[in-house]
């Protein structure tokens, strides 16, 4: 791997970075609404700020954002606060920063999406390699096949019929939130920590469901290719044994192009992970966005919406990066 | 030694005809061993009888609030109940299932046109054109459109927000993906030896697009369009469920966000949600199986792998 090839990647993920933040800047410039005067136009009606209060918000959201510049200054001063990591200030929950709202949320998402995407990742990659394997069980083979079938179904929907099914019929878990009304949220004490795992349950699974099937169907298809290789075949004739063949020969190489697959699936584990969390009605990255949707508070959405594109992006910039550690042959050419 | 060869009389009998098998016995051979495609054509047009039939005998007022007696179950009256707000939700559903085909097929088609056109711009010409529209879909791609799609769906007023408003907003963001796969597959197509037959004949650079490339592309555009459909359904379905569909209409992904911020599970209005849901899931499971069937009938390498 050589150093051009790291620079070149991370001025890539610069301008992705930078088209994302231009096109969620000039998109609501373009639009009718203007979301500062119809948010405090919202609460003057709500008769719940003195004029003072109202006056005070109106010019400190005006210097803040510069709304009466020119719109080139305007975006210019955007990218500049940007690079400073300043995302503004919440309309609705003013006066606290979109940054704060979103390390809120952030534990939520992260711990939920990690766990689903990587347990995911692994029953996909063995199941498919499994299936796609010769000498692997007939009843293995057979148990694949209808994860496969799963692959048209979004983990939103499988959340739903979860719902329905597994808390609403069965009362096997509960119907959405993150916890219990009744209990004290305090990550010290185990009940709340059992509460909160029971109320994970349903989401992770649907998470789980919802993509697994696209990793058992790839994982397959690359499978059969690489068990037809010459290093599997001159394997065999060596006389190593079926599990060294399995696991070194065979599986380490086939999972290779699923990392990239990893990469590219990002953007899909996020976008259905934020559906997922308003669904459940967990106190995630979804639905703080959906709270904002709601509210009009356009801040924080923005905010949002850049945050997920820089991690997305880093991520899959990180995992190509990467990818020369794991695959040797890249490495050297 | 000279031998004679005893005269040989060979009669040369009629050759029985090849009895060519009629196109719709090919047919129906091929969807024998494409199970995956001749059951997602069938549920694909279960659905559609069900909505077609449908609108010649709902009443399509019902599907809107205040229509019908609320929040009643399944009954011989309402066989798919009633929601919350006074929607018959049969009606709702024939015409909720109308509406998310729609965007989608538009979504989807016109998605796939501008791929098309980018994609045989961008292979057929190369050069600094080539260069400019990959680069735009590769620096596209990373950004969650989802999150594009919510902040533009955001900033429309809610009052804009129809059917058509929600599908040009899924297809602002969904042509790179078939872009860039008409792209690869001109690519390819233009380094086959017809297509120097053409250039060397006089054909004009038109002319091999339409009457060469083209014919010869279609499976993959077909492929490429169902697949932009299935991609636009999840992207509507998305952003209905988080409230951002144009909210008067019994869209599907509406619905579900009705019953969703009525708690209707909590209440044990079970059947309200479950329903669109369950549409949902059969649109799209037929369309992932068509998907399935096309890749096996576009790309005959994918059997190999069977």
């Amino acid at each position: 791997m050589s150093i051009t090839f790291v620079i070149r990647r991370l001025i890539f993920l610069v301008f992705v970075i930078w088209a994302a933040a231009t096109i969620t800047f000039f998109i609501p410039r373009l639009s009718t609404r203007n979301p500062v005067r119809q948010r405090l136009a919202e609460l003057a009606t709500k008769g719940g700020f003195s004029s003072t209060d109202l006056e005070a918000m109106v010019k400190s959201y005006n210097t803040k954002f510069g709304l009466d510049k020119p719109l080139v200054e305007q975006y210019f001063d955007y990218v500049g606060s940007l690079a400073r990591g300043d995302l503004g200030v919440s309309l609705y929950k003013y006066p606290r920063t979109v940054l704060e709202l979103i390390g809120d949320a952030v534990p939520w998402t992260l711990a939920l999406l990690l766990v689903t995407t990587i347990l995911s990742f692994i029953i996909g990659n063995l199941l498919g390699a499994v299936a796609a394997w010769p000498r692997s069980p007939g009843w293995l083979r057979t148990f694949a096949t209808p994860f496969v079938l799963l692959q048209g179904m979004p983990p939103v929907l499988m959340g739903f019929l979860l719902l329905f099914f597994v808390a609403f019929r069965l009362r096997l878990a509960p119907l959405g939130n993150a916890y219990s009304s009744g209990i004290i949220p305090d990550w010290s004490s185990l009940e709340f920590l059992l509460d909160v795992f029971s109320h994970m349950v349903l989401p992770a699974l649907s998470l789980i469901l919802g993509t697994v099937g696209g990793w058992v169907l790839s994982m397959r298809g690359m499978g059969v290719t690489t068990q037809g290789e010459d290093y599997v075949t001159y394997a065999e004739h060596k006389g190593l044994g079926g599990t060294t063949i399995f696991r070194d020969y065979y599986l380490r190489n086939a999972m290779l192009p699923q990392v990239t697959g990893l990469a590219l699936a990002l953007t899909a584990v996020v976008t259905s992970g934020v559906v997922v969390e308003q669904i459940f009605g967990l106190p995630g990255i979804g639905q703080t966005l959906s709270l904002a949707i709601a509210n009009n508070d356009f801040l924080v959405i923005y905010g949002i919406v850049l945050f997920i594109t820089i991690a997305v992006a880093t991520l899959m910039v990180g995992v190509e990066l990467m990818y020369p550690l794991l695959d040797p042959r890249v490495r050297h050419a | 030694m000279a031998t004679t060869f005893p005269p040989t009389t060979v009669t040369i009998r009629p050759v029985a005809e090849v009895q060519q098998p009629s196109r719709t016995t090919l047919v129906f051979r091929y969807f024998r061993r494409n199970k995956s495609l001749l059951i997602g054509l069938i549920i694909l047009f279960i659905l559609i009888a069900f909505t077609v039939v449908g609108q010649l005998v709902i009443n399509p007022d019902n599907a809107y609030p205040l229509s019908v007696r609320s929040k009643q179950p399944p009954s011989a009256q309402y066989p798919f109940g009633t929601d919350f707000f006074g929607r018959d939700l049969l009606a709702a559903m024939v015409l909720g299932l109308w509406q998310t085909a729609l965007i989608g097929v538009l979504a989807g088609g016109i998605g796939t046109f501008v791929g098309v056109v980018l994609g045989f711009i961008s292979a057929y010409f190369g050069g600094l054109l080539d260069a400019g529209i990959k680069g735009i879909c590769q620096i596209l791609t990373p950004i969650p459109a989802f999150l594009i799609q919510v902040v533009l769906a955001g900033s429309l007023d809610k009052r804009d927000v129809t059917v058509y408003t929600m599908a040009f907003v899924v297809v602002l963001l969904a042509w790179m993906g078939p872009t860039l796969v008409i792209r690869s597959q001109v690519l390819t197509m233009k380094e086959r030896q017809f297509v120097s037959v053409a250039k060397l004949s006089g054909m004009g650079d038109l002319g091999i697009i339409f009457r060469e490339i083209l014919p010869n592309l279609l499976p993959f555009i077909v492929a490429a369009f169902v697949t932009q459909v299935f991609v636009a359904q999840i992207a509507a379905l998305y952003l209905a469920v988080l409230g951002l569909g144009p909210l008067r209409e019994p869209l599907l992904g509406n619905i579900i966000w009705a019953a969703q911020t009525q708690s209707a599970f909590f209440n044990g209005w079970w059947w309200w949600p479950l329903e669109p849901a369950l549409a949902m899931v059969l649109i799209l499971g037929s369309l992932a199986l068509i998907i399935m069937g096309l890749d096996e009938f576009a790309n005959p390498r994918v059997r190999r792998s069977e």
